[in-house]
């Protein structure tokens, strides 16, 4: 009996070793984290594994569904675990469902609390596009369940003594074939961090018009944010605010020109006073502020900026 | 080539509304609807066909609004719709759905490529289509934005990960799922919507795919305990205002009120 935990990315990793921690204490068993390609094994063991299965081969070097969900399924095999946290990004995501599958288990995916009761996991998990929040139990061992980056608290490092074992494997082939991979640029914009975030969506018609915006952040000192249309379909920003992307929490937050889908509220519900400025009145994003021009962005951010630069006087 | 699109039927998220003091979700008389990205999946399919030939059948496993809400599904441009609906299959967890949309999938057969969603839209548990390709054995594509037929056989995908698109080529069958920023789905025209109600529409029980209700239920993995709607109260206050300059002065003054403003 064991907990066992894995994510390709770091930070995720040790956030998954706090719960993971946590929930082996509980049942006064072993926390073991599977570790594939390099990495420092004596890190984990700081921040709270007992055991660290480290796998290499060829075929790992790149990440494929395959070759990674068969040496996941050695280490279940070593490890025995009642409980499997998995980190939730895409590549993490993929792998929890085909394990799963392969087990014959159930899958709790994209977890925000975790703990055990009478041999099941319960979790709470967001539902309904991110309207509402289920809780929901793991019936069957091993529990299976995803986590998002920054749910879980990174746990203190402590001096801890631990085992380092080196899994023998012979990973699976991959199915599909990858002909290239292409680099994408990400930015570290600190969205989770801002106190205050301003937003754009599709009410701007064109990218030079973001200046709009930029001229209010500079007056509030805030940060830029978007929905996801205007990253991923224009590709004006990279990064954007909802449930598939970043889950904000600012003391204030101004949604311009954005409509208030489900997708894009998920990522919202934590700030402290929402703001919106669009130009329909039905606009559901109404219905999730707390202060709404109803108005054309062309004409109010302007109006807005200006009157903030003379209460701020900056 | 036989492609088959996976489409769930959940309730409009944009009308779901909930209960103001128990807080738990009020589903019944909201409109149904395809999942909005299981929408893409089909279009994806549609666009393969109009460019290779073919056909496009729709399955879903769905309840007693399913047969209407397929209609859509038919005047997209899907040749042929399955519906697997059975008491007994009501309300299954992922595990159990899987097994029944495999069994389907099996019996309609001779298929080249299987398109599904990244994740449905209501639960967010984004695992059918994994699960689907294990029960068939066959190899998974998933987070698909880019999709072209290599030739007869083998299937090019880009895959939309975080740090980077990956370009991956398959042969087929295949399970591929989409993200949303695949395609636009088309709006059906009139027309089409007419000719939709002429297409087949094939229903099926669990007898007739060989699926055992009670031993799904019996295998069940995960319970949903409950659901409730998180407690945020917002003022949803709108500033009236002669002009512009008058909205915006009174929303600066509430913000200071607020003071969320550092002054
Ligand atoms: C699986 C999945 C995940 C998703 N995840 C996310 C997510 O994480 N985040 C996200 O944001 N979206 C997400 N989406 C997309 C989501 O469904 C919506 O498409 C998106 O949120 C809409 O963005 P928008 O409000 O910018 O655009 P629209 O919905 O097009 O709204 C534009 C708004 O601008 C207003 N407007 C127009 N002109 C003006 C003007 N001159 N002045 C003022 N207002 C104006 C309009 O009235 C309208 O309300 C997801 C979708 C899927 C399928
Ligand atoms: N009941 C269903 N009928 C048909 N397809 C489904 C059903 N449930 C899920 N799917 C498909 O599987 C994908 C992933 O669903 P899920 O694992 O529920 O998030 C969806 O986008 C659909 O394409």
């Amino acid at each position: 009996m064991s907990v066992l935990i894995y994510s390709e990315e770091p930070g995720l990793r040790l956030e998954l070793l706090g719960k993971g921690r946590e929930l082996a204490d509980a049942m006064d068993s072993k926390l073991a984290a599977l570790q594939i390609g390099n990495g420092n094994p004596e890190e984990l063991i700081k921040y709270g594994a007992d055991l660290v299965y480290v796998a290499e081969h060829p075929l790992l070097e790149e990440w494929s569904l395959e070759p990674y969900r068969s040496v996941l399924l050695r280490a279940v095999e070593e490890a025995s675990p009642s409980v499997i946290l998995i980190g939730a990004t895409k590549r993490g995501k993929e792998l929890a469902a085909s394990l799963a599958a392969s087990l014959g288990v159930g899958l709790l995916t994209e977890c925000i609390s975790l703990k055990l009761e009478d041999e099941k996991l319960i979790a709470e998990r967001l539902t309904y596009g991110g309207s509402a929040i289920a809780r929901v139990a793991s019936l069957k061992k091993p529990h299976i369940a995803t986590v998002p980056p920054r749910v879980f608290k990174r746990p203190e490092p402590a001096e801890r003594t631990g085992e380092v074992l080196k899994l023998e494997v012979e990973p699976e082939k991959p199915k599909a074939e990858v002909v290239e991979r292409r680099g994408k640029v990400r930015e570290e914009v600190g969205l989770e961090e801002a106190e205050v975030i301003v937003a754009a969506g599709r009410g701007f018609k064109k990218q030079e018009d973001l200046k709009l915006l930029e001229e209010l952040a500079e007056i509030l000192g805030a940060k830029i944010g978007c929905t996801r249309p205007i990253a991923a379909d224009y590709g004006w920003m990279k990064e954007w605010i909802g449930i598939s992307g970043h889950k904000v929490r600012p003391k204030l937050y101004i949604a311009v020109g954005i409509s208030g889908t489900v997708h894009h509220a998920a990522g919202i519900r934590d700030c402290g006073i929402i703001v919106a400025i669009n130009s329909d009145e039905n606009a559901n994003i109404f219905n999730l502020a707390d202060y709404g021009i109803v108005g054309d962005l062309y004409e109010v951010l302007p109006a807005l900026t200006k009157a903030l630069k003379e209460r701020l006087k900056k | 080539m036989r492609i088959i699109a996976l489409l769930k039927d959940i309730v409009d998220l944009d009308e779901l509304r909930f209960d103001s003091s128990t807080r738990k979700p009020i589903t019944e008389g909201v409109k149904h609807v395809i999942s909005e990205l299981d929408k893409r999946a089909l279009e994806a399919a549609i666009r393969l066909k109009e460019k290779h030939g073919g056909e496009v059948l729709a399955l879903s496993l769905g309840g007693p609004e399913t047969k209407t809400v397929m209609l859509e599904a038919l005047a997209m441009g899907a040749d042929a719709a399955y519906i697997v609906d059975d008491e007994g299959l009501r309300g299954l967890d992922a595990y159990g759905t899987s097994k029944v949309l495999a069994a389907a999938i099996d019996k309609i057969g001779d298929y080249g490529l299987i398109l599904c969603g990244e994740m449905s839209l209501d639960s967010l548990s984004a695992q059918v289509g994994l699960r689907v390709a294990e029960l068939l054995g066959l190899p998974m594509v998933s987070y698909a934005r880019e999709l072209e037929l290599v030739d007869d056989k083998r299937l090019r995908a880009v895959r939309d990960l975080e740090d980077v698109d990956e370009v991956v080529e398959v042969e087929l069958p295949a399970v591929v799922s989409v993200v949303r920023e695949i395609n636009e789905p088309r709006i059906p025209t009139l027309m089409s919507i007419m000719r939709a109600k002429r297409k087949p529409t094939t229903m099926w029980d669990a007898s007739a795919i060989g699926v055992d209700p009670d031993a799904l239920k019996a295998e069940r993995a995960v319970e949903i305990l409950d659901v409730e709607a998180p407690l945020v109260e917002r003022k949803r206050k709108i500033i009236e205002g002669e002009t512009v300059e008058e909205k915006v002065e009174r929303l600066v003054k509430a913000l200071i009120d607020e003071g969320v403003l550092g002054v």
